[in-house]
């Protein structure tokens, strides 16, 4: 790891200004589960270090009915354990605890996660298919607005993930079929069904990263069954080959796992 | 050059650190607490598991400067004078290591799944929590039971083929 130099603000106001202060070489840091492996391979050299797990604005998680909003410094073992998110949103918790290992749920974060945007990260499925908010120290943004491509969100230079937030649906799941050794989704599909129809969003197997899988919503919005996909095509093109897997193979995943996730709903 | 307090394993203790450094290298080569293991570049491999303010995390993917102000517990803190703690003594019981790299993440990821479940841990649980512990030589099997047996918890019925 290259040389770094460390701040602990305890203010959202005091970790922006260090932001500003040290410009493009500074990084915020969350829980790190992603940040210092990334760092400990010089792929990233951050000047200054910005912890954020000292401010208090980023904590909590608040539930009022059916609405969620989760602090953008929440780690993934609280969201998982959650009783009050279990009980309107399951399936959201049990995305969470499907991250990583226990030790990186215990650090990791929400709003690392989310502003990070791995092409395999599990939330942003989510936000996604629930028509999330994404919360920031200077605006709201729509999840659909905010995730772009390839580890490129609509965040500006400093910005931060304060909380993202949501409606809980009248179903959901989320089913991931994972890579066996780094257990990150080969593909994950996230289902929401409301009232006025079904979404989609599916990790891992895009191209640019997680999107919204509008053919699979349509047909599911007339049917909210298993079969109902059955018909539909994923196009290999838009889709992530690797050595891990070819973009037919995850094309074809989308579609299974998309139905494994509705079977999951449905029995919830 | 940062100053760091961190209690560890019950005692305060004060060094002088680079800010990159991390906690791993602040046990092993400051304080000499050579018990927790590095056993990969990638965070995967749990070998490093201690716990900061009582959670199992990798002390690989955390910096010193990061737990300045946190009590840590290492594998040197769980045994009381000779007496070894309960994960420790189910894993010399159950023949739970065979080179005992990863042991000292096994027992330190182990303590703190026992913590969250109590007795109420099944041995798929205890796979599935297992998944950042990476151990070469003894096919997890009598890990599982070790970690089952110090939970009180009831073993498999049936012995799955590894
Ligand atoms: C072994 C292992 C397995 C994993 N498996 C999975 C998995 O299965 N699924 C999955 O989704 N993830 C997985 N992860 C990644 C993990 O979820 C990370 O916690 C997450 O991607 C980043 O969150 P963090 O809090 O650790 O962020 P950090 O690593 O601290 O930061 C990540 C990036 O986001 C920026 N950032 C952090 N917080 C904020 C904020 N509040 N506002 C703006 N920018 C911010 C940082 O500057 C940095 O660029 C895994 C990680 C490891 C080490
Ligand atoms: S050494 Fe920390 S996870 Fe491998
Ligand atoms: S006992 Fe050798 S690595 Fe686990």
């Amino acid at each position: 790891m290259y040389e770094t130099s460390y701040h602990r603000p305890t203010s959202l106001e005091e970790a922006a200004n260090l932001a500003t202060e040290k410009g493009d070489e500074a990084k915020y840091l969350s829980g790190g589960m992603t940040l210092i492996p990334t760092m400990k391979q010089r792929l990233a050299a951050p000047e200054a270090l910005i912890d954020l797990r000292h401010v208090g604005e980023l904590k909590g998680i608040t539930v009022n009915g059916r609405s969620i909003r989760i602090g953008g410094g929440v780690t993934h073992a609280e969201v998982a354990m959650s009783d009050e998110i279990k009980s309107v949103c399951p399936g959201f918790a049990s995305l969470a605890g499907l991250i990583g290992d226990p030790a990186v749920r215990h650090m990791g974060t929400v709003g690392g996660s989310v502003a990070n945007f791995d092409p395999a990260a599990d939330y942003p499925a989510a936000l996604l298919a629930l028509g999330g908010t994404i919360h920031t120290n200077k605006r709201e943004i729509a999840a659909d607005d905010f995730f772009l491509g390839l580890f490129e969100t609509a965040l500006e230079e400093g910005e931060i993930v304060t909380a993202v937030s949501f409606e809980a649906p009248d179903q959901c799941a989320y089913e991931k079929f994972r890579n066996p050794a780094s257990r990150y989704a080969m593909c994950g599909v996230f289902v929401a069904r409301r009232a006025d129809g079904v979404k989609v969003g599916v990790t891992g197997a895009g191209s640019s990263g997680a999107f919204r899988w509008s053919d699979g919503e349509q047909a599911l919005s007339s049917d909210f069954a298993p079969e109902a996909v059955d018909g539909l095509t994923v196009s290999e093109a838009d889709m992530m080959g690797d050595i891990h897997g070819s973009s037919a193979y995850r094309a074809n995943l989308v579609k299974v796992v998309t139905k494994r996730a509705v079977k999951k709903a449905l029995s919830h | 050059m940062t100053d760091v307090t961190i209690t560890v394993n019950g005692r305060e203790m004060k060094g002088s650190v680079e800010d990159r450094t991390l906690l791993v290298q602040f046990l092993r080569g400051n304080l000499g607490l050579t018990g927790t293991h590095v056993g990969c570049d990638t965070s995967q491999c749990g070998a490093c598991v201690v716990h900061v303010d009582g959670k199992a995390v990798k002390s690989c993917t955390m910096l010193a400067v990061q737990a300045s102000g946190s009590s840590v517990t290492t594998i040197e803190g769980l045994a009381s004078g000779a007496d070894l703690h309960p994960v420790q003594a189910a894993f010399r019981e159950h023949h739970g290591l065979q080179c005992g790299y990863c042991t000292p993440g096994m027992i330190m990821t182990a303590v703190d799944m026992i913590q969250r479940h109590g007795s109420s841990l099944d041995e798929e649980t205890v796979r599935e929590e297992l998944d950042g512990n990476i151990c070469r030589c003894t096919g997890y099997h009598n890990i599982v039971k070790a970690i089952l047996s110090a939970a009180g918890a009831s073993q498999p019925q049936s012995i799955a083929a590894e």
